[in-house]
């Protein structure tokens, strides 16, 4: 029997399945006429397609905010899996955490999809591309929409293919290739612990019918030693380490820098890597009952959003930066969401895909206008070439840095608010990686845009504003990126914090449940991320703008610890050492000694046996008729005598 | 009058099977072969024909008529077989109509 929770409200409907349907017919349209009716009709069915399944998830979302609270869209869409007790159904649900998740996944998707008409316009792969970006939105789709955890690793499965399909997109440049692999296969990893997680769950759950549900899980959770759930929980989160990038599984994001540059803003900061917060958000009942999980999870988030930062620092690739970045703000997530504060992880999440988005959108009109250059150090004075560009990408730096006003700063502070209530350590560590995000995001934005143009005079010539097809998007999200934050603002302030109280029948535990620090204090702790983002803005001001020899005095004096964050703290050395190596090498013995030995060796070996008894029988074949005959002969007197003699 | 006793056809009858099998397996013109082969059935008709009528029954005789229509079937399509080989290489030596050996 399917229980429900008594807060939330089960309404059917039957237009759900569009949401995720829509997109699908757009991949089929790609791959089976895509080639043939040319690119103007690939670049009208692939935007539109996903502009369509946004109307319908507005539709839901207003359907969700104006209906009763805790009211939950559902349909059913066939029976999945009716295996004896267990029958996991192929469903659909659209609650408010859902239904803000569809809306960035379809909006900024969408966006995304606009801008990617130019960008990718002269790719010979076009149709192709628009056949995978569709193709993740769909799974992307499914996976917010499962109703429950199997769909959801459905889904989950689906971007992380989509993900390596788009990262290995220019496939016959050797270097993408990997970068796809090494994402599949780090991936891998953390989805072997998902997957084990499932299991568990599902045989400690013991007899009884299983559906899985998210409601399901939720109820019997309860009824589980605290041992198991933690165990699932952290089996669980270890899937999330590797889809949402974070320490230590966090390698493979910087590398999948090697796809387009909106496949970066989508998948790897919009969308697919946030699927790990989501996850743990949407089964946040099962995390409140276990928790040093959730101690776990806001640790690493917080040493995640540190560690990420630090080595953001000194990357001179523009999209490694904002890789960097966005594994650090990844961090700032799962501390938010280990601390209890579901909504506000979620609210980063909301903000994050549409500052880091409009950063990677604004950084592939850069390398667009630069020819394909993504060296910061050759960059440089770019706002003069580059005005609308220019004007989003500030705006996108200052919602990132945390200035007040913008987006960026509404949720961090809600994070760090929570975070201080209930980790103060915590709160120190994300505060440390607040003001390092301030500097090297501001580093970045002054060394592109600012001071003098270092490009050689032929990029220069050629400098130019992107078309309007991609700063629209750019526009769009840099007015999200500001009017963003205002759905949560802190609770002392005009309509207060809507978005968590819109999440709340959803995510449990609003803002308001885990003691929220009184006035004075909240002011004080705003005040203090405002002063460290202000702080960062103000050293990268110095030293990049006033006196621009003091990075390579720094480096010089401290160069064993600028070298350890050049080269990322050496931690693809180390996993190279430690895993790579050692299994490619076991690999090799393995193919040496056992394939080529052992497993060909039987082989070959039961062929050279037949073989050889052919060679010794196949005297008996003379091919003499005579012979046969005397051999008959020989053998009929032989049975004759037998019987005869038997009697 | 004094009637030839059955073993006396039955031991003729083993010396025709034995000449003709006998020159089935040393002779090697396909026509000999043949024709040791039509020996031998006939050997075995005369001692069906003998035990027929030892016996004092028709079942012997009738058989003999089965076997004499096969063989004469089975002269035609040898004759047609060696004629065939003879065709085509030139000989009707069993030794030299080898193309399917190894």
């Amino acid at each position: 029997m399917h229980e429900v929770q008594p807060a939330v409200v089960v309404e059917n409907v039957t237009f759900l399945w569009w949401i995720p349907l829509l997109p699908a017919l757009g991949v089929l349209f790609h791959i089976f006429l895509g080639r043939r009716v040319g690119k103007t009709a690939v670049s009208v069915v692939g935007p539109s397609v996903v502009a369509a399944a946004f109307i319908v998830s507005l539709v839901a979302f207003i359907r969700v905010w104006l209906g009763p609270p805790g009211l939950v869209l559902q349909q059913v869409l066939w029976s999945w899996l009716p295996v004896g007790s267990l029958d996991v159904r192929f469903a659909l649900q659209v609650d408010a955490l859902s239904a803000v998740m569809i809306l960035v996944v379809t909006g900024v998707g969408f966006l995304i999809h606009l801008y990617s008409v130019v960008y990718m316009h002269d790719d010979p792969g076009y149709a192709r591309y628009f056949a995978y970006l569709n193709l993740f939105t769909v799974a992307m789709l499914v996976l917010v929409m499962a109703d429950n955890l199997l769909l959801l690793f459905v889904g989950w499965e689906g971007v992380g293919l989509c993900s390596y399909l788009l990262i290995g997109f220019w496939y016959d440049n050797d270097a993408n290739a990997s970068a796809g692999k090494k994402a599949f296969i780090v991936n891998r990893v953390g989805d072997a612990a998902f997957l084990v997680g499932i299991f568990w769950l599902f045989w400690s759950f013991g007899p009884g019918s299983h559906t899985f549900s998210f409601s399901e899980i939720a109820e019997r959770g309860r009824q589980l030693s605290p041992a198991v759930v933690t165990g699932v929980t952290l089996l669980l989160f270890v899937g999330a380490t590797g889809k949402s990038a974070q320490l230590p599984l966090y390698v493979w994001l910087p590398d999948a820098m090697a796809g387009p540059t909106p496949v970066s803003a989508l998948i790897h900061a919009a969308t697919m890597v946030t699927a790990g917060v989501y996850m743990i958000a949407r089964l946040h009942a099962l995390y409140e009952l276990a928790p040093i999980s959730l101690d776990v999870v806001a640790t690493v988030g917080a040493l995640t959003a540190v560690f990420a930062a630090t080595i953001g620092l000194v990357q001179t690739d523009i999209k490694k930066v904002l890789a960097y970045s966005t594994i650090s703000q990844l961090g700032y997530m799962f501390l938010a969401v280990g601390v209890g504060a579901f909504s506000a992880g979620i609210f980063h999440l909301l903000t994050h895909a549409f500052f880091k988005a409009l950063l990677f959108l604004g950084s592939g009109s850069v390398i667009h206008a630069m020819g394909g250059e993504q060296d910061i150090r050759k960059m440089g004075g770019l706002r003069r070439y580059l005005p609308v560009t220019y004007a989003t990408f500030l705006v996108g730096t200052l919602a990132i840095a945390g200035v007040p006003g913008f987006a960026g700063f509404f949720s961090k502070d809600m994070i760090l608010a929570r975070a201080y209530a209930e980790a103060p350590m915590l709160w120190g560590l994300a505060l440390v990686g607040a003001g390092l995000t301030a500097f090297y995001m501001f580093r970045l934005f002054f060394l592109v845009f600012l001071g003098e143009c270092r490009a050689d005079a032929h990029t220069r010539a050629h400098l130019h504003e992107s078309p309007r097809t991609m700063t629209i998007p750019l526009v769009v999200l840099a007015v999200l990126s500001v009017v963003g934050g205002y759905v949560g603002l802190p609770e002392f302030l005009a309509w207060g914090d809507r978005f968590s109280a819109f999440l709340a029948p959803a995510v449990g535990g609003s803002a308001h449940a885990g003691g929220h620090p009184h006035l004075a204090l909240e002011v004080a702790l705003m005040g203090a991320s405002v002063f460290v983002a202000l702080a960062g803005i103000a050293v990268a001001y110095r030293f990049y703008i006033q006196a621009p020899q003091t990075p390579q005095q720094l480096a010089a004096r401290w160069r064993r610890a600028y070298q350890l964050l050049w080269n990322k703290y050496y931690v693809d050395e180390l996993y190279a050492a430690l895993f790579v190596r050692p299994i490619v090498q076991l690999a090799h013995v393995l193919w040496r000694q056992f394939d080529v030995a052992v497993v060909d060796g039987a082989v070959n070996g039961a062929g050279g046996v037949v073989q050889e008894t052919g060679r010794w029988l196949r005297r008996w074949q003379t091919g003499n008729v005579q012979h046969y005959a005397l051999s008959l002969l020989v053998g009929t007197l032989l049975l004759l005598g037998y019987f005869l003699g038997r009697g | 009058m004094t009637t030839v006793p059955a073993s006396w056809y039955v031991v003729l009858g083993i010396l025709l099977f034995t000449i003709g099998a006998l020159g089935v397996l040393v002779r090697r013109n396909l026509i000999i072969v043949f024709m040791a082969i039509e020996l031998m059935l006939n050997a075995v008709n005369l001692v069906f024909v003998a035990f027929a009528r030892q016996q004092q029954a028709m079942d012997g005789q009738v058989m003999v008529f089965f076997v004499m229509t096969v063989a004469a079937a089975e002269a035609a399509v040898g004759l047609a077989i060696i004629l065939a080989v003879f065709r085509n290489r030139e000989t009707v030596n069993a030794d030299e109509v080898n193309l399917l050996r190894w």
